[in-house]
């Protein structure tokens, strides 16, 4: 079975003009969102108090809400979660007292109630571990670009490190402006998700990368332009497949994982596509808008000749 | 002609031997048992096993069999209701002194056992638990220190008779005026030569018509402190922990002042909260039997020796500054009813320099009244003090005695609990919980586990139809690389946490990347009209290097991961690295001593099936 038949000759370099365009709307769009529309920062962030029950039967949400009210926690937010017997409740973080709080609701929850309002999960964050964990999560993202702009800059060269590094802000902007348009939550498994999508993009952009590193030499006589197209088709159903594999484990865990993991399995769907995307277009773009040429590469022109005497 | 030389063969066989044997005893599953361990952290007595046997067989409860390791006994049951039976049986026959929590052993067989081999953890999302942050109140702890020098210096200078105006705490550093300046010389000389004053920095001062010293503690000092404090309270929680009863507590220091609890499998967080966090800790002091109480209270007069306490009535009690006995001097407490009056009360034991000093008190002080302040340390350095109660006494006492005065029995254990497991030595407040109830847990192994089927076999099937013989070989690959991360998982000892499935099931499918960079290689040789052999060498050598450079990259990533994330990011980060590595070695060379199987032998291959 193939998906690509004969070898490819699509002309994607002669349509980046569009790709630019497109991408630069997207990250403009993004941004503009980003900066108006908040995301839906999730408890990790917050922090505050989640609780998660199950009733015995599905409970009347304005009942819920008012029993809450009855408890003095009048800014609580009341959801089903999955199932309609199920119940998030939320409450912002509070002067004091704050790991008692659960206590409350669950007391409250339990009013009026026949039958055992099962407690399903408490997570309580104080404000000042939701700060850490916030800047822990933008460290973890500005230090793995570092790492890995270093990385390529050795492997191949600087040109290619921008290009990656762009690819990868591109990404991760136009994947977290898609995160606020349908509100998804955003907490620490999003920051995982973010990261993953990161390894996931590079790896296309590193098979992309290390082929046209292997066809400058090639073809002497080709224009930069020529080459990055002609890499680009060469990898061209390796992209499609290793996207495919990892799309339908992602749709498995977003189908059968559960409402855990659910904003984890969304993030990094769309962060597969966008990914897939911006390695053929953003990364090689770049890479040719740097003025990219064979001269840059003839240092590491015999890569893989020691490789080359592996049996 | 392709082939491997026999070694590698070999290598690929232990390592696939390894693998599976490590990775089986995840298949093995749980049993419900009990563990019973000494609440003084004793070894268990060789006895104790046919005590709870006789009690078992009493009762008519079939175990499957009991084991000895280190301090503790474990009985594993066939069922939950004869776990939560039996539990009920071995308590009442075992008493206080013996611990007994329920657990889950895994139901491992011995000889695997004997080699080491173990299943993975299940982490507290997956089991269900409890999860502290805490955080000590440093600011407390520095107080409370400071209040500790306060004291001593005035015990120090009143015990050389040197006349001081007062002493007292002033801001971050303590201040003492004394009359002359002769004075103040004997008191430095005092405080160079005392042991329990050393690690200050000393000021002379002039405050008007007084003599002054003025004196700080020395960042070292304070140090050290936050450090013994930090110390003392893990220890003071394992304590409690094991009071409660907890199989497997997590109890570890994280950064300078905070500490992790983990209490899998512990369901009640209202009482587990109440008793980690609880500062409960008791003061014996003297009644000021001179002054009357509520005059003091309504004039505020009150006279310089003595403090204005209220009782649990709200009533004003007056009582001597000077402490007679305090928590930290206790050894043992037990809870009881008083067998003349029926209130629920507790048993105390001092140790040899609490029972000296409350005999000298009240071998003084017969026919006087002894007051127990029940005090409880809020975060923030709020405290409460409550007067629970006053007695006279009307004998001398000295090492054992009991309290009353408690409201109900539950006070009275609990109390007893807190007296025996220590006090904190600086007030701790909770700053993270996440709690997992027990049908969460299930639910979330249930969903984990049924994605990561889901993703497997259609990553297989897809596989197979794409790449044909190749594609299958990928896929024994494939499941090879589960079973060695599922082993090395369970070596490591790692947490398998929910995000921790999410990279496995990620890892499932980015492992088939490797294969993918080779097979689109092997078939774009052949298409330029290389011959199959030569283009099965070509495809493997020629994407190694792109298999490296990609997989080291998306490494960093992980390892940035593994450095900022907290507990389950931790998790994601660690399946995903251990993945990336088992996968290098399954989809490079056992798929490629598999294909050399196949074709590797044969002159001449007219077709590959690719």
């Amino acid at each position: 079975m193939r998906f690509l038949n004969k070898k490819t000759q699509i002309d994607f370099m002669g349509k980046r003009l569009i790709a630019f365009v497109l991408s630069g709307i997207l990250i403009v769009s993004s941004i503009v969102i980003l900066a108006t529309v908040d995301l839906n920062y999730g408890l990790d962030f917050t922090g505050g108090t989640l609780i998660e029950v199950s009733f015995p039967t599905a409970p009347e949400i304005s009942e819920v809400r008012s029993n809450l009210t009855t408890a003095g926690l009048d800014n609580a937010v009341v959801q089903t979660f999955g199932a309609a017997t199920d119940i998030v409740v939320r409450i912002p973080p509070l002067e004091e007292s704050n790991s008692e709080v659960s206590t409350i609701v669950l007391q409250a929850l339990q009013q009026g109630v026949e039958g055992e309002v099962v407690m399903r999960r408490v997570e309580f964050v104080g404000p000042q571990v939701g700060e850490e964990l916030t800047e822990q999560g933008i460290l973890a993202v500005v230090y793995a670009l570092i790492g890995i702009f270093l990385y390529v800059m050795i492997r191949f060269q600087w040109r290619f490190s921008v290009g990656a590094v762009t690819a990868l802000v591109h990404d991760i902007l136009i994947t977290m402006g898609i995160l606020a348009v349908v509100q998804v939550e955003f907490d620490l498994t999003v920051i995982a998700a973010l990261l993953a999508v990161i390894g996931y993009s590079l790896n296309d952009t590193i098979v992309l990368f290390d082929r046209i590193r292997e066809n400058f030499p090639r073809l002497r006589k080709a224009s930069p332009i020529e080459v990055v197209n002609t890499s680009v088709n060469e990898t061209l159903s390796r992209t499609l497949m290793t996207s495919m594999t990892t799309l339908l484990v992602l749709i498995a865990l977003f189908v059968f994982g559960g409402e855990i993991i659910h904003a984890f399995a969304f993030t990094l769907i769309i962060g597969v596509l966008v990914g897939t995307y911006s390695s053929i277009y953003v990364a090689s773009t770049t890479l040719l808008e740097l003025g990219v040429s064979k001269f840059d590469l003839l240092a590491v022109e015999k890569e893989g000749a020691v490789l080359d005497q592996n049996p | 002609m392709n082939q491997y030389p026999a070694w590698k063969y070999l290598l690929i066989v232990l390592v696939l031997f390894f693998g599976a044997l490590y990775a089986l005893p995840n298949l093995f599953g749980e049993d419900p048992a009990l563990q019973v361990t000494s609440a003084r952290g004793f070894a268990i007595p060789l006895t104790l096993e046919a005590t709870v046997d006789e009690a078992l067989m009493a009762e008519n409860i079939d175990f499957k069999n009991n084991e000895r390791a280190g301090n503790r006994l474990l009985y594993r049951f066939y069922s939950t209701e004869e776990q939560l039976r039996a539990s009920g049986v071995i308590k009442s026959a075992l008493g206080e002194q013996y611990v007994v929590a329920l657990n889950l052993a895994h139901a491992t067989p011995t000889w695997l056992r004997a080699l080491g081999g173990k299943p993975m953890t299940l982490g507290l999302d997956l089991q269900g638990g409890v999860h502290f942050l805490m955080q000590v109140d440093m600011e407390t702890a520095r107080g409370q220190q400071l209040d500790r020098y306060v004291d001593d210096l005035r015990a120090a200078l009143r015990q050389e008779r040197v006349r001081y105006v007062s002493v007292r705490r002033e801001g971050n550093g303590l201040l003492a005026l004394l009359r002359t300046t002769e004075d103040r010389d004997k008191a430095l000389e005092l405080i160079r030569n005392d042991q329990s004053l050393q690690g200050l920095i000393i000021d002379q001062v002039e405050s008007g018509e007084y003599a002054g010293i003025s004196a700080t503690v020395q960042e070292q000092q304070l140090l050290e402190l936050q450090q013994t404090a930090l110390k003392q309270n893990i220890t003071t929680l394992r304590n409690r922990v094991n009071e409660i009863g907890v199989a497997e507590p997590v109890i570890q220091q994280q950064g300078a002042d905070r500490v992790v609890v983990q209490l899998p499998g512990v369901q009640d967080t209202v009482e587990a909260k109440k008793i980690i966090g609880a500062t409960a800790t008791l003061e014996y002091r003297a009644v000021d039997e001179a002054n009357d109480s509520f005059t003091a209270a309504q004039s505020g007069r009150i006279p310089p020796e003595s403090r204005l306490y209220t009782d649990d009535n709200g009533q004003p009690v007056l009582l001597k500054k000077r402490l007679i006995v305090s928590g930290d001097q206790l050894i043992g407490a037990s809870s009881g009813f008083d067998q003349q009056t029926g209130q629920p009360q507790v048993s105390v034991t001092l140790d040899g320099v609490g029972a000296k000093r409350m005999l000298d008190f009240t071998r003084d002080n017969v026919g006087n009244r002894m007051a127990v302040v029940y005090i409880e340390q809020k975060p923030g350095g709020r405290k409460t003090e409550e007067v629970i109660s006053v007695a006279v006494v009307r004998e001398p006492f000295g090492k054992r005695f009991q309290t009353t005065g408690l409201d109900s029995m539950s006070e009275a254990s609990q109390l007893a609990l807190l007296l025996r497991a220590g006090a904190l030595a600086a007030p701790m407040e909770i700053v993270e919980e996440r709690t997992v109830g027990p049908s969460l847990g299930a639910d979330n192994v249930a969903q984990g586990f049924k994605s990561v089927m889901i993703g497997f076999i259609l990553v297989l099937i897809f596989m197979a139809l794409y790449y044909r013989v190749f594609g299958l070989v990928a896929d024994m690959a494939l499941f090879a690389n589960l079973v060695l991360l599922v082993a090395m998982l369970s070596m490591l000892g790692a947490t398998l946490t929910m995000p921790g499935i999410a990279g496995i099931v990620l890892t499932v499918g980015m492992a088939v990347d490797a294969n993918v960079l080779i097979f689109e290689r092997i078939r774009e040789e052949l298409r330029n009209g290389n011959t199959p052999q030569a283009s099965i060498r070509a495809g493997y050598d020629k994407a190694f290097s792109t298999i490296a450079d990609a997989n080291i990259t998306t490494l960093i990533a992980a390892f940035v991961l593994f450095l900022f994330g907290t507990g389950p990011i931790k998790g994601f980060a660690v399946t995903l690295s251990l993945g990336i590595l088992t996968s290098m070695f399954t989809a490079i060379m056992g798929t490629r001593s598999v294909i050399n199987l196949i074709y590797g032998g044969k002159k001449r291959v007219k077709k590959l099936a690719i």
